[in-house]
């Protein structure tokens, strides 16, 4: 039997703006998506004809993979175009280039960039569905939906749960769009890291803030671990890694704080013996392969469900 | 045969000399007589003021005319054709031009092509240091014989605290005002907006108040120590507001500007970033405008300035993080200034008209912003009340960068006289 899905947006920008529904609508296709995945053939109709353009013109590797394997499983024709590879390094503005890719009649967008807010923006200069793949630290919405999925998969629900959130949160796009989407699911959060890298004015958005990672990680049903880098935008934030990971890494018996069988995520890629111990990324405790997994067919549910409200059609399922 | 002026029936609003009544203006040959006799009056120019207020041309000490150099965003014609658009005569241009203002030459360059093509007055400043690299002290009493009203780095800060020592001890000697730009830089690397919740919640590289509180506090005493006036310009931040009234109540020599958009934005108008609210310094909080706001009506800032910054729409169409800085005022600041503090009921309508007179006048020792007689006859007049909408492709700047486009504003400007003369009637520029 087939279902069909109600769903009003032609982009996916940021998971702020999203209702409960909404969030549970694009699950709602990505458990049906994720069904048709145990069979030999995985392809699905939806985007057959299609044409869409993955624009990364910030280096990016399981994000692009996953989106590139979402879209051609649901038959759409693929181009990828990589930062270096581009005319932006030409001088082209990014609204020359995308207005290019609509010319040649792409179907849909899917960007990946290094400044905060260029979805936005290409969403109000081209007429076609724009995804965003992660924004500078703004938001990367697939990556907050395929945690919350994963989440689900593991609990049930997600209301009333204690999730942490632990790391680089200022400059990280997965944190912000984690923190809107798993409140819109009922869940309590907390932030954790150093203090300059987890400003209290964070408070703003609802979340609790916490310097102290036992207090942090007591009684939490789900961790979700941050890449920590200690590069340019960072370098004055905190003294060194091997400090982070002696206040901050996660490590086991710093994760006997958690609730036993609490679930360790991480977004990738990892940095082994960092932010966390070889040991506990490879533990039953870790879903950090089933989030790649998951991050495909949630993937495929957004480029469905923004493809067929751009078309006027109703998003139809596979049948179960 | 002389040229007369003759207004008549306006309110008249003269700040400076305390006038605020329904009266006449009167000019002879450019200059602000008391009467006319009855064959002046016969032989006179006349314009009917009735209903309207009659002011002295408006004065804004802080505007970026991009002429040489970069006159893609703007140059002398257009930005003084946007100027007087708005009811301003008199302007102080910054030296951020290409060359940079740091020798007598590019101000000479400047001064031909205002006596050209300029149709208000149009005063040039010179850099503090050579390059605007914060270095090198610029040849300051060359600038000032070339014709420079100020000098200023405006749009970079100088970092080293010995090179604003010497700047402002050497700059005292030829009594000439500094103006700075204040930014520490090593706290605003990548920034592109202002450190609070808004950051947070975009995304975008955060400029801390603090930036800009440290180096008016080292002004602050800077000023103290040698004795010179130091401005600081575009002050946006509440602790700046508070560090400037106490030193001013310690009788030190320093002021500041506020420009229109920081009294009446905030960082929350980034939501959707709009690159029309990214300007350096970037747009605060609600209670820093607040905080702006009364410092204007304390008299802690002494002036209204626009920083009228032109970028063409190519520049300003693209991401956030490489839009450059900077929007556009001239043609829309009276209105917009009076939104915020006059119909707003803070402040009368003399007090705002002083605020963009005589005030930054008297900083840059202008003679202008009176109707004072015997002072050249630059005047004002507009319908305090009259609503209109913002369009920035009517605007005779070349740019188009303005936050206020499309929106409603109240007050709008009738006639703009330069030296007697008519220079804007309200809908065209006439010199």
């Amino acid at each position: 039997m087939s279902q069909s899905l109600v769903w009003n947006r032609k982009d996916l920008i940021d998971v702020e703006p999203l209702s409960r529904d909404e969030i549970e609508t694009i699950f709602t296709a990505a458990t049906a998506f994720k069904k048709t995945m145990e069979a030999d053939d995985k392809k699905q109709p939806y985007l057959e004809g299609r044409t869409v353009v993955n624009l990364f013109l910030e280096p990016s590797t399981r994000t692009r993979l996953a989106f590139e394997v979402a879209a051609s499983r649901l038959s759409a024709d693929t181009i990828t175009v990589t930062g270096a590879a581009s005319s932006l390094t030409k001088g082209e503005t990014l609204r020359d280039t995308a207005r290019n890719m609509e010319a040649l009649k792409a179907d849909m967008i899917i960007m990946r960039h290094s400044a905060s807010g260029a979805p936005n923006y290409l969403s109000k200069v081209i007429d076609i569905p724009v995804i965003n793949a992660g924004d500078g630290s703004h938001a990367h919405p697939t990556q907050a939906l395929l945690d919350a999925f994963t989440l689900l998969e593991k609990l049930g629900s997600l209301d009333g749960k204690k999730v942490t959130i632990l790391g680089d949160i200022l400059f990280s796009r997965v944190a912000r769009s984690n923190i809107f989407c798993l409140k819109a699911l009922g869940a309590d959060v907390t932030i954790a890291g150093p203090s300059t890298l987890v400003p209290k004015g964070f408070e703003a958005l609802g979340v609790k803030v916490s310097h102290d990672l036992q207090e942090a990680l007591e009684d939490a049903d789900a961790v979700m671990l941050l890449r920590i880098q200690h590069e340019r935008q960072t370098a004055t934030h905190f003294p060194s890694i091997g400090e982070y990971t002696s206040m901050f890494g996660l490590n086991k018996a710093r994760a006997e704080w958690l609730k036993p069988d609490a679930i360790i995520m991480h977004p990738g890629p990892i940095n082994r013996g960092v932010e966390i111990d070889s040991e506990l990324a490879d533990s039953n405790q870790s879903v950090i392969l089933e989030q790649v997994t998951n991050g495909i067919v949630v993937r495929m549910a957004v480029l469905h469900l923004c493809h067929c409200f751009f078309k006027g059609k109703t998003a139809e399922l596979p049948a179960i | 045969m002389s040229d007369i002026l003759w207004i008549t029936g306006g309110r008249v609003i003269d700040p400076a000399n305390q006038r605020d009544a329904i009266g006449d203006v009167f000019a002879i040959d450019g200059v602000f007589v008391d009467s006319l006799d009855q064959a002046q009056m016969t032989a006179a120019t006349k314009f009917d003021a009735s209903g309207l207020v009659v002011a002295p041309g408006l004065v804004d000490i802080h505007v970026h005319f991009r002429d040489p150099g970069q006159t893609h965003k703007e140059d002398i014609a257009s930005g003084s054709r946007a100027a007087a658009a708005g009811g301003f005569t008199t302007v102080v241009c910054m030296p951020n031009t290409s060359p940079v203002c740091d020798n007598a030459g590019t101000i000479q360059r400047i001064m031909d092509k205002v006596e050209r093509d300029s149709v208000i007055n149009v005063y040039p400043t010179g850099c503090l240091t050579i390059g605007m690299d914060g270095e090198q002290l610029a040849p300051t009493g060359q600038l000032k014989n070339a014709g420079v009203v100020a000098v200023t780095d405006d749009g970079k800060c100088v970092q080293s605290n010995e090179i604003m020592r010497r700047a402002v001890e050497y700059a005292k000697m030829f009594d000439l005002p500094i103006m700075d730009h204040c930014q520490d830089a090593s706290l605003t690397r990548g920034s592109v907006m202002n450190e609070g919740e808004w950051s947070l919640r975009l995304g975008l590289r955060g400029w801390p108040k603090i930036a800009e509180d440290i180096i008016v506090a080292r002004n602050v005493l800077l000023a103290e120590l040698t004795g010179a006036h130091i401005h600081m310009q575009h002050v946006s931040s509440a602790n700046s507001v508070e560090i400037l009234r106490r030193a001013i109540a310690r009788g030190i020599s320093v002021s500041g500007e506020a420009s229109p958009h920081h009294i009446e934005f905030t960082d929350a108008c980034l939501k959707d970033y709009d690159t029309n609210y990214k300007m350096n310094p970037p747009l605060r909080t609600e209670a820093d405008k607040e905080a702006l706001i009364e410092g204007l009506c304390d008299g802690t800032l002494c002036c209204i300035a626009t920083d009228h910054a032109p970028h063409s729409p190519d520049e300003k169409d693209r991401e956030f993080d490489t839009a450059p800085f900077g929007i556009i005022g001239l043609e829309n600041s009276l209105a917009s200034s009076l939104g915020t503090l006059y119909h707003s009921g803070r402040l009368s309508l003399s007090e705002v008209i002083a605020l963009m007179t005589h005030k930054g006048a008297e900083l840059c020792k202008l003679d202008a912003g009176t109707l004072s007689v015997g002072a050249a006859a630059d005047i004002c007049i507009f319908d305090p009340d009259e609503e209109w909408t913002v369009d920035a492709d009517q605007f005779f700047s070349k740019s188009r960068n303005c936050p206020w486009n499309r929106r409603t504003l109240k007050a709008k400007i009738k006639g703009t006289y330069v030296g007697g003369t008519q220079v804007f009637d309200g809908t065209s520029i006439t010199a």
